[in-house]
């Protein structure tokens, strides 16, 4: 069973580590992904996230689901936060852990992955022009096709 | 049924959630959308294009003809953004 967490509050990513491998030998890689609110143009105060609470966990749920159906893991993590962020801070962690880096690789994009097109959250900029909802990505999309063509093992 | 929105269509539509019953003929989430673009010129608006909405019924992500009833939760939401 992946751990599954929305939250407002920031996390710690060596913590989630070592919760993850909780001395479990079998582990021999585990992927860690840590999504920032980026700020290309210096132009952005904040970024608020919202989302579908109920169905935001089960969504993520199911996501991680399949991966572990798919890819041998030990186990998995993802960590999404909402609410006010600033640039630079953390929004998401996903860890993927197997016997082997190569299942915890593809674990770990497949997650995230899926989880842009398919877990709802919406991201709103806050700043020098207003606020702004964030427009979805055409890559997400073809991102996501791209694991529905190709079964891995 | 019980209809929520999200994100830039909850502020279009300035409401979050709202107990609502659409007439008798309406039975896919397909129909149910085109029948709320008759509610108000707001509504017409908000929910114009197709490509730019999502449908979540009973918190699972739905397609056009997917079924809705009277005991369903309905969510209406622009593509998601998170990650």
């Amino acid at each position: 069973m992946a751990r599954i967490s929305v939250q407002i509050d920031d996390f710690d990513i060596a913590a989630e580590i070592a919760a993850l491998q909780n001395g479990d030998l079998s582990i021999g890689g585990l992927v860690t992904f840590t999504g920032t609110v980026r700020d290309v143009g210096g132009t952005l105060d904040s970024m608020t996230l919202e989302h579908y609470p109920g169905m935001t966990e089960k969504q993520l749920q199911l996501i991680a689901g399949q991966a572990e159906e798919r890819w041998p893991l030990a186990g998995c993590t993802i960590i999404h936060r909402y609410g006010t962020l600033k640039p630079g801070e953390n929004i998401v962690l996903v860890i993927t852990a197997s016997a082997h880096r190569k299942a915890a690789f593809e674990a770990a994009e497949f997650l995230m992955d899926f989880l842009k097109s398919e877990a709802p959250f919406w991201k709103k900029e806050d700043g020098q022009e207003g606020s702004l909802w964030v427009d979805a990505s055409d890559r997400d999309t073809v991102a996501l096709e791209r694991w529905q063509k190709t079964k891995t093992e | 049924m019980q209809l929520v929105y999200f994100a830039s269509l909850r502020e279009a539509l300035g409401c979050a959630e709202e107990n609502y019953t659409p007439p008798h003929d309406v039975t896919t989430v397909e129909e149910l959308i085109r029948h709320l673009r008759t509610r108000s010129d707001i509504h017409a608006a908000a929910l114009h294009s197709s490509k730019m909405l999502r449908v979540a019924v009973n918190q699972t992500h739905a397609k056009p003809d997917h079924p809705v009833s009277d005991e369903d939760e309905v969510a209406i939401f622009p593509p998601v953004t998170g990650g």
